[in-house]
């Protein structure tokens, strides 16, 4: 499993010179391929140990892994959210695969038409159609990328900016003491397991008082079928520092690996600002829902100190499942939190998804805003937590939960749970539920709009406090996304 | 010029038009009255392409900058850009999109499909503008979602300020003047009046005379179970106010 840290300009001028920094990453990172081996399907205390030793960890981690198997043992696999799959047989997967060599075709004409024509709709650059459909690329070495020019300039301000494992081996110190701290291993199933076994992944620190003058992304540069399937991300944001974090890609991300199930972590200190974005697509399934991805995710955010904000956006277009609540426990005083997310589903997905705010320190305000797109015969529950403990004095919640239902077998649930401890408190809620009809969209052709046009002027529409939210390049690439994956439904 | 010939078509399989023929030609006004039920919203339908009918016979043929089009096979948009336009007796309501952006979207791509220069956002604002004043909207219904909240009269409006914005060569008024108070039909009677060209074609769908009285059409087709029955002139529709439809 190989993940690049990488970076992006900030808001890019031009889509084109974005989408070329991105091409030349990916020629640069693609000859660092390695090879070796594949652990035999099952899960014992031996593997989490092999997996601890070929990685070469220090024996916190090893203990830290071993704690969450034995947790993880006694665990049962939840079965409250409203998702239909067959059991998973948790001894029939493989817990370390290293990169493998995909399948190499000579020229995008061999692959799949339909997939190719999905990239040209989003406007993905040859070379990296290329890479995703496992094009056989010759590598190019440059001798100054951009990525590196950033990463020097990462450096000089003390960010670090690295890989999971490389954190664990230059910055022992700094994993110690933050990871677990926001979701610990006994927190859940599926984090007990990622705990136990996870691959890789990012690790990201800004240190005191600086603000990261680049959004930092995590981007797979090797195919999906390589990407970790349990995937540990940390970001901590020290005292008056702020960041902004990209995870994920709009282009169809395919995986041998059905389940995944990943942490994220982020820890605000006193006045420190963290927003992490999210794009989602990976594959969910053919028409019969077969093939696609489970993504059993736990993301959470500690503003851990006073006047801390921790603000997450989510466009979640894919997985065949969705099993994903980015939540903030808002511990500091006159701490924010924030969760704007657009769920889309069609064909048979299913997503169960939304947040939890947990307000404990006084004046502590949280923000939710939840678009739900459900189109075709998929389900799209948002699930909602506000909890107020009895010293978060004077905390504010404001919730907004909007469905918009496309044609007549879909479905659209929302639970929005409150708990409340402490009478200073305000809390506001609205919900609404629409439907794209045929007869509107019959409205907007019938001025001259086309369906294409039309879909995106809907979307738009309903999307639009999220997608203000996501930095300008992927705000683009999601609204063509969600575009692209509703035409067939409405049309 | 719009020519309707033998026109059949169905809805759920339930015939509406059963041989319509009609000829449009530029600077024509034509009034359609009828009983209800008797198929004048299924023919303004079906010229703009609504998805839920089938045409089972007959064509229309569609002569716009010297090129003759069959219209039956253009899209629902292509026909909009082609300058046919219908105004809606029920018009939708389009919550999240801000009317203004849905005219400008409108214009733009017939703009682009003419060949014509698009407008930005601050020219746009100022041509709408001059046509809202007309029909006596008032700017904050530009900025609301697209009908969302707005009262019968409002929609109708709107729809006659689409029709100002888009300037169509065949234009489809379904019961525009319904459920409109006087003051309302008179100024929308005098929008549509001051969109009226020599090169464009105007189809009243109506219950009643009051709006002809404003507009005063070159013709007056009778409809009836799906066919046209009689053709005349105005007089015609003051003779269907007084005395019904059972002798047509």
């Amino acid at each position: 499993m190989e993940i690049e840290n990488k970076v992006v300009e900030d808001v890019p001028h031009d889509k084109k010179e974005a989408s070329k920094v991105l091409a030349s990453e990916y020629q640069f990172g693609f000859v660092s391929d390695v090879e070796s081996e594949s652990f035999a399907k099952g899960l014992d205390e031996e593997v989490v140990k092999k997996i601890s030793a070929i990685k070469g960890e220090p024996d916190f981690i090893r203990d830290f892994r071993l704690k969450a198997f034995a947790t993880w043992k006694k665990m049962q696999e939840p079965t409250w959210a409203a998702v239909d799959y067959p059991p998973i047989d948790f001894q029939d997967i493989s817990y370390y695969s290293a990169p493998k060599k995909r399948p190499k075709v000579d020229s995008l004409e061999e692959v799949d038409p339909e997939l190719l024509r999905t990239f040209e709709r989003l406007g993905i650059p040859l070379t990296e159609q290329k890479r995703l459909t496992g094009v056989a690329v010759e590598a190019v070495f440059d001798s100054i990328t951009v990525g590196n020019t950033h990463q020097k300039e990462l450096e000089d301000l003390g960010i670090i900016f690295c890989s999971f494992s490389e954190a664990v081996k230059k910055h022992p110190e700094l994993i110690k003491k933050y990871l677990g701290m926001v979701i610990p291993m006994s927190d859940n199933f599926y984090a007990a397991l990622n705990s136990a076994v996870f691959s890789d992944g990012s690790f990201c620190y800004i240190p005191k008082g600086v603000t990261c003058p680049i959004d930092l992304s995590t981007y797979f540069r090797i195919n999906a079928s390589e990407t970790g399937q349990f995937e540990r991300t940390l970001v901590v944001a020290d005292e008056g520092s702020s960041v902004n974090y990209l995870e994920g890609c709009t282009a169809p991300m395919r995986d041998e690996n059905q389940l995944h199930a990943a942490v994220v972590e982020l820890v605000a200190l006193e006045g420190a600002t963290i927003n992490y974005s999210t794009v989602q697509n990976w594959y969910s399934g053919d028409k019969d829902g077969k093939g696609g991805i489970y993504n059993f995710v736990t993301k959470r955010g500690l503003c851990k100190e006073p006047n801390s904000k921790i603000s997450w956006t989510q466009v979640e277009a894919g997985a065949a499942i969705t099993w994903k609540y980015p939540s903030v426990i808002l511990r500091g005083d006159n701490s924010i939190g924030e969760f704007y997310s657009v769920a889309l589903t069609n064909k048979k997905m299913q997503a169960d998804t939304g947040t939890k705010m947990i307000h404990s320190g006084k004046n502590t305000r949280s923000k939710i805003v939840s678009k739900g797109i459900s189109a075709d015969d998929s389900k799209n529950v948002y699930r909602g937590l506000v909890k107020i403990g009895p010293g978060a004095e004077n905390a504010r919640n404001f919730t907004q939960c909007d469905s918009l239902l496309v044609k007549d077998k879909c479905s659209a649930i929302t639970y929005p749970n409150i708990e409340v401890k402490n009478n200073s408190v305000i809390l506001e809620h609205e919900a609404t539920t629409s439907k794209i009809s045929e007869e509107q969209i019959f409205y907007l052709q019938s001025r001259g709009i086309s369906l294409e046009q039309g879909v995106s002027l809907l979307i738009n529409g309903f999307c639009k406090e999220i997608f203000q939210k996501l930095p300008l390049e992927f705000s683009v690439e999601a609204v063509k996304l969600l575009e692209l994956k509703l035409e067939s439904s409405v049309g | 010029m719009l020519t309707i010939k033998n026109l059949h078509a169905e809805i759920n399989g339930k015939p509406v038009l059963n041989g319509i023929d009609l000829e449009l030609k530029p600077g024509e006004v034509h009034a359609v009255m009828g009983p209800n039920g008797a198929g004048k919203s299924s023919l303004s339908k079906v010229i703009a392409g609504h998805p839920f009918y089938e045409v089972t016979k007959g064509e229309v043929e569609y002569e716009v900058n010297f090129k003759k089009r069959k219209l039956l096979e253009m899209e629902v948009d292509e026909r909009a850009r082609e300058g046919v336009f219908m105004s809606f007796q029920y018009p939708l309501e389009i919550p999240g999109v801000s009317n203004l952006e849905f005219l400008r979207t409108a214009f733009n791509a017939i703009c682009k499909h003419q060949g014509a220069p698009e407008m930005d956002v601050f020219d746009f604002s100022d041509f709408v503008a001059e046509k809202r004043k007309m029909l006596g909207i008032s700017e904050d219904l530009l900025e609301r979602d697209i009908n969302v909240d707005f009262s019968g009269g409002e929609k109708k409006k709107n729809e006659i300020l689409q029709m100002a914005v888009l300037s169509p060569k065949v234009a489809f008024l379904d019961e525009t003047d319904s459920g409109l108070d006087v003051d309302s039909l008179k100024t929308i009677a005098d929008g549509i009046s001051k969109v009226r060209a020599k090169d464009n074609i105007i189809v009243l769908i109506t219950h009643y005379h009051r709006i002809l009285a404003y507009l005063s059409p070159d013709y007056v087709h009778i409809f009836k179970d799906g066919k046209i029955t009689k053709t005349g002139n105005k007089d015609l529709a003051f003779r269907i106010e007084q005395e019904g439809y059972k002798d047509f």
